[in-house]
């Protein structure tokens, strides 16, 4: 794939795919793969963890994808994790090493992971959620000695429904990083646990003050962990959660994922608990 | 301030034209004051007022010649600066997958003709939110804004009350108050005063002046209606959970003309075409409404399904969380949405609904905590 434009904005234009294609297809579930994507030829901007791009199938459509790979990897490739639910991401799910894709942004804010030094950090993921917040879990390791705790909750329905699972192994091996992995419905021979990622997160004994919480999954499951949160004292603003709403421009122009006052693209998809909170507790708005 | 004549007017169509400018104006077609091509001022709607109330829009015969004295029709200037359906790009598969490309034919150099306040707050709206650069600047950069100050409010009309109108704001090149026989002009940039240089007038006498702004004046009490003065977003946000959003839904048909013929709703979304050999596709923008339901659709189903929260979705965003994100209310008072509501819903009166609601919910908590 090539791009060409009028030299008036060659760059400029934020609704211009560029050029990229699938360097490897790793499948994680039966619907969801990890691509890695390499640019052919010039690279979008380098990516915040958390932030998302459009990613474009010829004839096929765009939809807006969390970006689930290194934010400092120096290699080139753009990974995204992507679960199958539509045209488009099924095909991006089934897409073979050299198909080419259109890859705008990135856009959208990132987890804050700027608190103060020593700050322990407490990540919750729900199924597919666990891909935007997997840039954040890289950067922490990466600059692990400014961190305090890192504790990983991860949930998914069933055993075959966990994503990154050579990962969470290695992780598990870890002594510098606490890990809990639990489904809802255990399989033969699961031997993890069993259950919502809310019980692990009751669990845990914190220090709320120097606690960070970045949550990622669907709506319910946020606003229990931050309920869970509370109770335990973490300060509400240190309570991330990411959001999604339809996206069809990724650049605040289009309006589809308006929450309340927030353009979800713009001033999302990473919000602080605070503003999610009142705009999650009322229905269809 | 210079005084121009009929012919006068005339004339500025003309230098505009022989500028290089389309010069775009009201027009009588199909039984309503559209926006179209002029090729002459005659082509303006002289003697035509319009006669205008929820789910109501006739052309009235006047007694005099006016060609600026009616109020707005279901067009807006939003048509010609943020086009109901442009292509973005186009892709060709190849032997590396595929090439984008982008085709930018030279914006069209308009002249609108007859911007009345509530348009040209609502231009100053829809600049703020779409001109990031990109083809809106483009399209917009060129435009020259022959504002109109408006003397002839219509029954649906507000803008007095969201300090848009009559008398026209900033952001024109040239800005005329009619009178019986010609125009106060008041000129409103440099390129404006060079193209009035080019057309005949004289200076206005003070009285002429005097006589105009009294005109402008007296049309501010002329409305026929009024945005409740309230704090809007605080009591949108205080609404959410509001029974009357269901009242509303009721009657409300989903149809989005409101949102269609709303000067500053701007929502869109993208299409995704090819052709039969599936090697061609393009991509288009196109008007979308929030009243559609998978507008609002991620996977799993549409945020919005029922009724009532579209309706508050489009409320709420105009009068309140539009401040949140642009700094400004996304309505001018232009009064189209009542209009070319089929079933006449009012926003003015929903609005004033909402605000009751809210004073007899605070009158509510004080009987809660009051003694005895």
């Amino acid at each position: 794939m090539t791009t060409a434009t009028t030299p008036r904005r060659a760059e400029a234009d934020p609704w211009l795919p560029l050029p990229y294609y699938v360097a490897a297809n790793h499948t994680e579930t039966p619907d969801t793969a990890t691509l890695v994507l390499r640019p052919e030829s010039e690279p979008i901007r380098p990516f915040l963890p958390g932030q998302f791009t459009m990613l474009y199938v010829f004839g096929v459509g765009e939809i807006p994808i969390s970006v689930s790979g290194d934010p400092e990897a120096d290699d080139g490739a753009l990974v995204h994790t992507i679960r199958g639910v539509g045209a488009v991401s099924r095909a991006l799910r089934h897409a073979e090493p050299g198909t080419a894709v259109g890859v705008r942004g990135p856009f959208g804010t990132a987890w804050d992971l700027d608190g103060p030094a020593g700050s322990d950090l407490v990540l919750v993921a729900g199924g597919i959620g666990l891909a935007p917040l997997r840039p954040a879990l890289l950067h922490a390791l990466r600059h692990r000695r400014r961190y305090g705790r890192i504790v990983l909750i991860a949930g998914a329905r069933a055993p075959a429904e966990l994503l990154f699972t050579d990962e969470l192994a290695a992780l598990s091996a870890r002594d510098d990083i606490e890990l809990a992995v639990t489904v809802d419905r255990p399989g033969a021979g699961w031997i993890g646990g069993v259950g919502l990622v809310t019980e692990p997160l009751a669990a845990l004994r914190l220090t709320p003050e120097r606690t960070t919480a970045l949550l990622c999954g669907p709506e319910p499951m946020m606003r229990f962990c931050a309920s869970t949160l509370l109770d335990k004292r973490v300060p509400p603003a240190r309570i991330q959660v990411s959001l999604e709403r339809n996206m069809k421009c990724g650049i605040g122009l289009c309006g589809h994922c308006q929450l309340g006052p927030l353009l979800t693209c713009r001033d999302g998809p990473v919000v602080p608990y605070p503003v999610a909170a009142p705009l999650l507790e009322v229905r269809e708005l | 301030m210079a005084w121009l004549t009929r012919d006068g007017l005339d004339r500025l169509v003309e230098v505009l034209r022989e500028r290089g400018y389309r010069v775009v104006g009201p027009t009588v077609r199909d039984g309503a004051i559209v926006l179209d091509e002029l090729s002459s001022a005659r082509e303006l709607p002289a003697g035509w007022g319009v006669e205008v109330g929820p789910g109501h829009y006739r052309l009235r015969r006047r007694a005099d010649d006016a060609v600026f004295a009616h109020s707005a029709g279901s067009q807006s200037w939003k048509r010609f600066l943020h086009p109901s359906r442009a292509k973005l790009w186009s892709a060709e598969r190849d032997e590396a997958g595929f090439r984008v490309s982008t085709e930018e034919p030279e914006p069209v150099r308009y002249a609108f003709l007859g911007v009345r306040g509530c348009d040209l707050a609502a231009i100053g709206v829809l600049d703020r939110v779409l001109d990031h650069g990109g083809r809106y600047h483009d399209r917009r950069a060129g435009i020259f804004i022959v504002a109109v100050n408006c003397t002839e409010p219509g029954g649906v009309c507000f803008c007095a009350s969201m300090g848009c109108g009559p008398g026209v704001g900033a952001g024109h090149d040239l800005a005329l108050t009619e009178r019986a026989d010609g125009f106060v002009v008041e000129i409103g940039s440099e390129r404006g005063a060079e193209v009035l240089a080019a057309v005949p007038t004289r200076p206005a006498a003070p009285d002429q002046v005097e006589a105009a702004r009294a005109a402008v004046d007296a049309a501010a009490d002329r409305m026929g209606r009024a945005m409740p003065a309230a704090d809007l977003p605080d009591v949108l946000t205080a609404s959410r959970e509001s029974d009357h959003w269901t009242d509303v839904a009721s009657r409300c048909l989903m149809c989005a003309n409101c949102t269609m013929v709303c000067p500053t709703c701007f929502c869109t979304t993208t299409e995704d075409v090819t052709d039969l050999t599936g090697d061609h596709a393009q991509r288009w923008e196109r008007w979308a409404s929030c009243f559609e339901l998978d507008y609002s659709y991620i996977h799993g189903g549409e945020v919005r399904t029922s009724g009532a929260s579209r309706y508050r979705q489009w409320l709420t965003h105009k009068l309140g969380t539009w401040h949140d994100q642009f700094g400004t209310s996304g309505c001018v008072g232009c009064g189209r949405c009542i209009a070319w509501c089929p079933a006449g819903i009012d926003l003015t009166a929903e609005m004033a609904a909402l605000v009751e609601q809210r004073k007899g919910a605070g009158d509510d908590h004080r009987d809660d905590t009051a003694p005895g």
